[in-house]
């Protein structure tokens, strides 16, 4: 029944894809665009609950490799590759926060005008593609869901997304296929250098970690870690690598970028952590101290430009590059000398990566919200705006007074995105620094200056926006309505309950984690 | 088993066909009461022809003392050569320019080049190779220029026969010179000779001047450059079979000539190139060279024909990678990618077609907005598309990943590998130029009302379909593939 759910849940928003396209088609024209996201909301509400489901009888104590949460069947034999997905407690609250943001993603774009049809059934394949990536455990099947989100995600962005689209839409195509095709390379190498030759990430475990060959001067694992590398770290995004992100959040509509930050992001962290660690522990010894540099780069870089940034969405989209460099410090600090250090940051790390996910799907949902009333979400207009008489004043002000709870959700939420204690983020971003700190000491302390560069646009966003008097064009918004509490609910309550009680999720990840850590601490 | 030329004739049947067709096709334009036939007739004789090759079977003769070689291998090359001259053939009557072309003359050209390609695939003899050549390169150039008051179509013509007949006479000079060294110009007995012979010069100087006219046909750089304007200029359905049949057949060609002269063992399958010649590093060059400049050049075309013809010099260049290795493996990637490539190349053409007989051009800039008037087709053109940029969950990923893996599993070109990723990335970037025009941009004014044209529409849903069928489970092709390699 286990092994069912979990083919299930990729193959469900594909079922739903079909039918809409189908209901579409059996539909007289002019009929409403009505029952495209509702078979959207159903399909995604079935896929949640199915997952809520794995998660009731999902014990994390078993470690993968005995556990009943598998399917495994031969696909393509000449080459090894299985049809091999499965759960442990690394892929747990990934596939939870999965399903819960495309089920309140599609909440979140009901209003969609434009082509629904489209939208839903690219939507829903996109959501098929990102539930694959976390549940495979062979590697070309991996590598196939990792691409196959990639041209959904293109025509949500390019057509349904804002002023730039279609330069963002490619961009973000071209940034991501250029690091997947060296992930590609690694991939087939470590097939033929790994004996016997095969894509199944349980045995690469054991068998990678043996190969023994030169290349152009290098050891050749060596080279596939470089390779696997610059594929994920285009997604993190890392430092050097994350121009596509800025551009791609701003242009995409709100739901995308709500996936995008809060799911796609995640993937390139799970991926080092489910491939890049447990399969070269020798090179992760090796460049751990360089993704602990790139980790506080991107804490530093993220949140200064953050504090410059005058959209209210391109600034939580350099917040989120700040955010993963938390889960980059935590994963680095793998290979300190305390076993309590190493667990304590990467199991922050893990958990930075579920937590993240929740707290910046807020914060694009709740502009999304401001921007569907105000049609902007300038914090400060530019002060080459096209309309001369508003260029360089604030774009709003004193929201608080008309809009009470939407102010409430967004202080929630900002106050939860800086990381105050008894939130969520305070706790997976502590765990990171501790772990950091035992590993990199001197590259740790300099990154805690993010936490108050965070407080800074945070907190000065919040003023500009809500508080102050209150500017009279906006006398007409209103305040949020029942559906839009219903998108952000859920997510506020997690990032409460998680905040004081964090316990079920470390409880879910520790045993996956720890034998990560296991696997590394071994060739130190 | 080599049979006499008179017990021959039977294993030849389905060329024989072919031959008589394009005669009949000639005769019944002679005659009005016998002229609305004439529509049907191509069809009729490359069905029979079908039928024949169908019941002969993969089997192994050798035919005509030796000239001409019947294996698993020709019968797939021949398969697909019929199926591409029957869909040029539908497409041609379904496209609006060429509707007032003289019909008869069109197809029996078309015909007569598959009985060319038939001879390129089953060469055995050099003589029975530059037959072939040249039976596909005559009525080509006629093909080419087959619009006579259109500029581009006269240019691409000239340019054809310019280029085409500068080629040839190199690889007549190269073939001379083989024939030179071994005294014959039976494979088997060049192979045989070339094996004492002991000037390494030599050969490489034979080789290159062959490979030139194989070359030029396959447009393998650097003798691509008649492609993008003969592409350009001929009539949309020549443009599409040129860009499929004689690629193929020029592939077919060069694994054949290759392996079985200038290998030790002188079959498929043999890794060992005889007078330790560094063929490999020579191929290395050539295919990153063809591959890098077709893409490149790819990126600045505004005219979809002519960016698929730069998008074709590129695939060559994917397919040579597996030429710097030989091995069984490496004939199986090229196997699959022809297949592949087949497919997808004419589907990419069909929408093509499709798309000019609505707005009379094939420029980029008339695409805008075109899938708000023709969805389903321009979502297989999506499909197509993703397919010849390589990317999963397309059969076009399958053809590279073997093509990539060959290079892992048997030699040192990671170089090579690495130059090719960097190129699908590229390549990514010119066909969604297409797709940006089709879905992103708003629909220029000049845009009507689609003209529905079902012939069109379904060989361009069956065409596309394959890239997810065949990815979906390709056990079996690889198995066929295997089955024709060994």
């Amino acid at each position: 029944m286990h092994s069912t759910i979990l083919t299930l849940l990729i193959f469900i928003p594909v079922m739903g894809a079909v039918s809409i396209v189908a209901a579409r088609s059996f539909r007289a024209k002019d009929s409403s665009h009505a029952d495209s996201r509702l078979i959207a909301l159903i399909t995604t509400g079935v896929q949640l609950i199915l997952s809520l489901w794995l998660y009731m009888s999902f014990d994390p104590t078993v470690s993968i490799s005995e556990s009943p949460f598998t399917v495994q069947v031969p696909w393509i034999s000449s080459f090894n590759i299985e049809y091999f997905v499965g759960v442990d407690g690394l892929s747990m609250p990934m596939v939870l926060l999965t399903a819960l943001l495309s089920f309140l993603c599609i909440l979140c774009s009901w209003n969609i005008n434009k082509q629904p049809m489209g939208y839903f059934s690219l939507f829903l394949l996109l959501d098929a593609g990102m539930m694959g990536v976390f549940l495979s455990l062979d590697f070309f099947l991996f590598y196939i869901f990792w691409e196959v989100m990639l041209l959904p995600m293109y025509f949500l962005i390019g057509i349904w997304g804002g002023p730039l689209r279609i330069y963002a839409a490619i961009k973000f195509f071209l940034y991501t296929l250029f690091g997947s095709v060296f992930m590609l390379l690694a991939m087939i190498a470590l097939y033929f250098y790994s004996e016997p030759n095969t894509f199944n990430l349980i045995t690469l475990i054991q068998t990678a970690s043996s190969i023994d060959a030169v290349v152009w001067g290098f050891n050749v694992k060596y080279l596939i870690w470089i390779g696997l590398f610059i594929g994920f770290a285009i997604k993190v995004p890392v430092f050097p690598f994350h121009t596509w992100l800025p551009l791609a959040h701003v242009e995409a509509p709100t739901a995308i970028s709500v996936i995008l930050a809060g799911v796609l992001l995640k993937m390139g962290t799970y991926g080092l952590l489910r491939i890049s660690y447990p399969l070269l522990p020798g090179e992760v010894a090796s460049f751990a101290m360089i993704l602990a540099i790139l980790g506080v780069i991107n804490i530093l870089w993220g949140a200064v430009n953050a504090i410059a940034q005058i959209d209210m969405k391109k600034m939580i989209a350099y917040s989120s590059v700040s955010h993963m460099g938390y889960v980059l410090l935590g994963m680095a600090s793998v290979v300190s000398t305390s076993t309590s250090g190493a667990q304590a940051g990467l199991n922050g790390a893990v958990m930075q990566m579920f937590n993240h996910g929740t707290i910046t799907a807020m914060l694009f949902m709740l502009v999304g919200v401001l921007y569907d009333q105000a049609h902007h979400r300038w914090i400060m207009y530019p002060d080459d705006y096209k309309d001369k008489d508003l260029a360089g004043k604030p774009g709003f002000g004193g929201i608080g007074t008309k809009m009470p709870v939407f102010t409430a959700f967004v202080a929630f939420a900002f106050f939860a995105g800086l990381g105050l204690p008894a939130l969520s983020g305070f706790i997976s971003e502590a765990m990171c620094f501790i772990g950091g700190f035992s590993a990199f000491r001197t590259i740790t302390v300099i990154g805690t200056l993010g936490i108050l560069l965070n407080a800074v646009y945070f907190l000065r966003a919040y003023a500009r926006v809500f508080l102050g008097p209150f500017n009279e064009k906006y006398s007409s918004l209103v305040d949020i309505n029942f559906r839009e509490v219903g998108m952000i609910l859920p997510l506020a309550i997690i990032t409460l309950v998680l905040g004081v009680y964090p316990k079920p999720l470390i409880s879910m990840i520790s045993t996956s984690v720890n034998g990560i850590i296991d696997i590394i601490q071994k060739v130190l | 088993m080599i049979l006499s030329n008179l017990n021959s004739l039977i294993w030849y049947l389905p060329e024989l066909t072919l031959l008589l067709t394009s005669i009949a096709v000639l005769i019944f334009d002679l005659f009005g009461r016998l002229r609305p036939y004439n529509a049907y007739l191509p069809y009729v004789g490359l069905i029979r022809s079908g039928i024949f090759l169908f019941i002969m079977g993969p089997s192994y003769e050798i035919l005509f003392e030796g000239m001409i070689v019947n294996d698993s291998f020709s019968y797939f090359f021949k398969c697909i050569f019929l199926v591409s001259a029957f869909m040029i053939i539908l497409l041609s009557s379904n496209t609006e320019k060429i509707k007032n072309v003289n019909n008869s003359e069109y197809n029996m050209m078309l015909i007569i080049i598959t009985i060319g390609l038939f001879l390129m695939c089953s060469a055995n003899n050099l003589v029975i190779v530059y037959i072939g050549v040249e039976l596909v390169s005559l009525p080509s150039y006629i093909l080419s220029g087959i619009l006579k008051n259109d500029e581009k179509s006269n240019e691409a013509s000239l340019k054809y026969v310019i280029f085409g007949s500068f080629a040839s006479g190199l690889m007549l000079f190269g073939i001379s010179w083989l024939y030179g060294l071994a005294g014959s110009t039976d494979f088997s007995i060049i192979h045989r000779e070339l094996l004492v012979n002991s000037n390494p010069m030599m050969i490489y100087l034979t080789i290159l001047l062959i490979m030139a006219g194989f070359g030029y046909k396959i447009s393998m750089a650097p003798f691509h450059y008649w492609t993008p304007d003969v592409y350009e200029g001929s009539p949309t359905p020549v443009t599409a079979f040129f860009s499929v049949a004689p690629k193929a057949a020029g592939i077919a060609l060069i694994l054949r000539f290759i392996y079985s002269i200038f290998t030790v063992k002188g079959s498929f399958g043999n890794t060992e190139f005889i007078q330790s010649i560094s063929w490999p590093q020579i191929m290395a060059i050539i295919s990153a060279v063809t591959m890098t400049m077709g893409n490149l050049l790819a990126i600045q075309q505004s005219n979809v024909k002519r960016m698929l013809a730069y998008s074709s010099i590129a695939h060559v260049g994917y397919m040579l990678m597996a030429f710097t290795v030989l091995s069984s493996d490496a004939i199986l990637a090229v196997l699959l990618y022809v297949f592949i490539y087949f497919f997808m190349n004419l589907a990419a053409f069909f929408f093509i077609v499709d798309v000019s007989n609505n707005t009379g051009t094939s420029k980029l800039s008339d695409y805008k907005g075109y899938a708000s008037i023709a969805p389903i087709s321009s979502a297989f053109m999506v499909i197509t598309l993703v397919s010849l940029a390589g990317l999963p969950p397309m059969s076009g990923f399958i053809g590279k990943f073997y093509l990539f893996s060959v290079l892992f599993r048997e030699s040192s070109f990671y170089w090579l590998a690495v130059i090719g990723i960097l190129n699908s990335v590229v390549s990514l970037y010119y066909y969604f130029l297409i797709v940006k025009n089709m879905y992103l941009e708003k629909p220029s004014e000049k845009l009507k009302p689609l003209k529905p044209n079902k012939a069109i529409l379904y060989s361009l849903i069956i065409f596309s379909s394959q890239n997810l069928l065949f990815y979906l489970y390709w056990t079996p092709l690889v198995e066929y593939f295997k089955r024709i390699v060994s």
